[in-house]
């Protein structure tokens, strides 16, 4: 665990999909599965990006409001992190493309980091420690991605789950009364419970990678898909989630009631519930997004934050648990206070 | 931790199940509304109420409720010798 003074968050803004896709509909399970799913996982409906749109031109669209909102912002950037599992390509990285798309000083520090549903808590400690060594004035930190790319929607294990979303997050440097307190964990024996087989330099892709397998009823999917051990997932998420988030309380000397909101990665709300629930947390102070845009991946902290608080946001001085848990196995829990941040609407592209 | 409470657990996570109708030679997975969904919420119905935890492997070696209880015992007794 470990502490980052001088950093505060000062913006925030999320794009989504303007295409939804109700889990009522969806054509792979019985009426009978689909209720149990949606009453189960809290998704009803789910967010779909257009073929071609990707989840750097998510955030790209966040950045660009949230740049626009605090004008003259964009020359003081020096440090932009993008945080996704579906970039715009192997090579070359694309948080680069984005510096120079968001007209960025070239002095710009420019990197990805390949993390998932963990990957805003890890992506707030980067550039906060970056910021922090090179004394930038403000950092940009992208997280998104378009999981549906990955997805097989004959998949009933995953395709309902899953979401597409980016998002924008502005940092500034500030006085060292802002704190930002981190616990940071990996458990790299766990890599295979969520991976995608084929695609990589290990298995590179070959013909037998765009072949369909049907690997039981209502799961038909490719090696270039996303496979989810849904009962592993759950078991670490169970595990780990609430220890790291008392730890860290701990660590800080608060206690639940110093928290005004506890925002965990919208897994599913059978799991987050049971999270909830052994952390011995009011319902009042952990809110979901999980009905309308589903399990976002790195982006369903700041999805979470900007459908359910952006007035509270931008009106309040506040103090929030973050954390994240997923792919890897990594899992994370960060401290900090906003004061009356500029959380934009939501927007849709 | 008593059979008949455990079974009544099960039989409470289960829509369409009339309380009373399972027994401890029930073959679970033969249930209708059995699914990995349903597997889900049993899990966490055991990480709740007795703080254990079931793995698929678990669930895959199990065949009837009696099974299943079995292994709670067990895996009762391990935690508790293991906090002494």
């Amino acid at each position: 665990m470990f502490t980052i003074s001088g950093i505060k968050l000062s913006g925030l803004a999320v794009t989504v999909p303007q295409q939804k896709k109700s889990n009522h509909d969806y054509p792979f399970a019985t009426t009978k599965e689909k209720d149990l799913f949606i009453k189960t996982t809290g998704i009803e409906n789910r967010r779909i990006a257009p073929a071609g749109v990707t989840a750097s031109d998510l955030c790209f669209e966040a950045a660009q409001k949230l740049l626009i909102e605090k004008e003259g912002t964009r020359e003081e950037i020096g440090v932009l992190i993008f945080v996704t599992q579906t970039p715009d390509w192997l090579i070359p990285p694309t948080g680069i493309r984005l510096q120079h798309r968001l007209g960025l000083p070239k002095s710009c520090i420019a990197l990805d980091i390949n993390l998932g549903c963990s990957g805003y808590v890890y992506g707030l400690s980067v550039i906060a420690s970056l910021m922090k060594c090179t004394g930038a004035k403000k950092g940009l930190l992208l997280v998104g991605d378009v999981s549906s790319s990955v997805i097989s929607e004959k998949d009933k294990s995953t395709a309902p789950i899953f979401s597409d979303a980016g998002s924008a997050t502005l940092l500034e440097e500030s006085d060292d009364n802002d704190k930002i307190h981190f616990s940071l964990h990996n458990d790299g024996e766990g890599y295979q419970a969520i991976h995608i087989p084929d695609g990589g330099m290990k298995n590179k892709i070959s013909s037998s990678s765009v072949v369909y397998e049907n690997i039981s009823s209502g799961i038909e999917r490719n090696k270039l898909h996303l496979v989810m051990n849904g009962v592993d997932v759950f078991n670490f998420s169970l595990r780990e989630v609430a220890p790291d988030a008392k730890q860290l309380l701990a660590y800080c000397g608060k206690q639940n009631s110093d928290i005004d909101y506890f925002i965990f990665h919208q897994a599913n709300l059978l799991m987050n519930e049971a999270i909830r629930k052994k952390m011995d947390l009011e319902a009042e102070k952990v809110p979901y997004s999980l009905n309308d845009f589903g399990n976002t991946s790195s982006a369903s902290i700041p999805v979470t934050l900007v459908t359910q608080l952006a007035e509270k946001l931008w009106n309040e001085k506040l103090s929030l648990l973050l954390s994240g848990f997923g792919v890897g196995l990594s899992w994370g829990t960060v401290i900090l206070e906003t004061d009356k941040i500029r959380c934009l609407p939501l927007i849709e592209l | 931790m008593q059979l008949t409470d455990f079974i009544q657990k099960f039989e409470a996570e289960i829509p369409e199940i009339v309380p009373g109708t399972l027994k401890p030679e029930t073959v679970f997975k033969q249930l209708d509304s059995w699914n990995s969904m349903q597997a889900l919420i049993f899990i966490a119905m055991v990480d709740s109420e007795y703080r254990l935890t079931l793995t698929a492997e678990n669930l895959y070696e199990c065949t009837t409720l009696s099974d299943l209880f079995s292994l709670l015992e067990k895996k009762a007794l391990e935690t508790s010798k293991s906090q002494v």
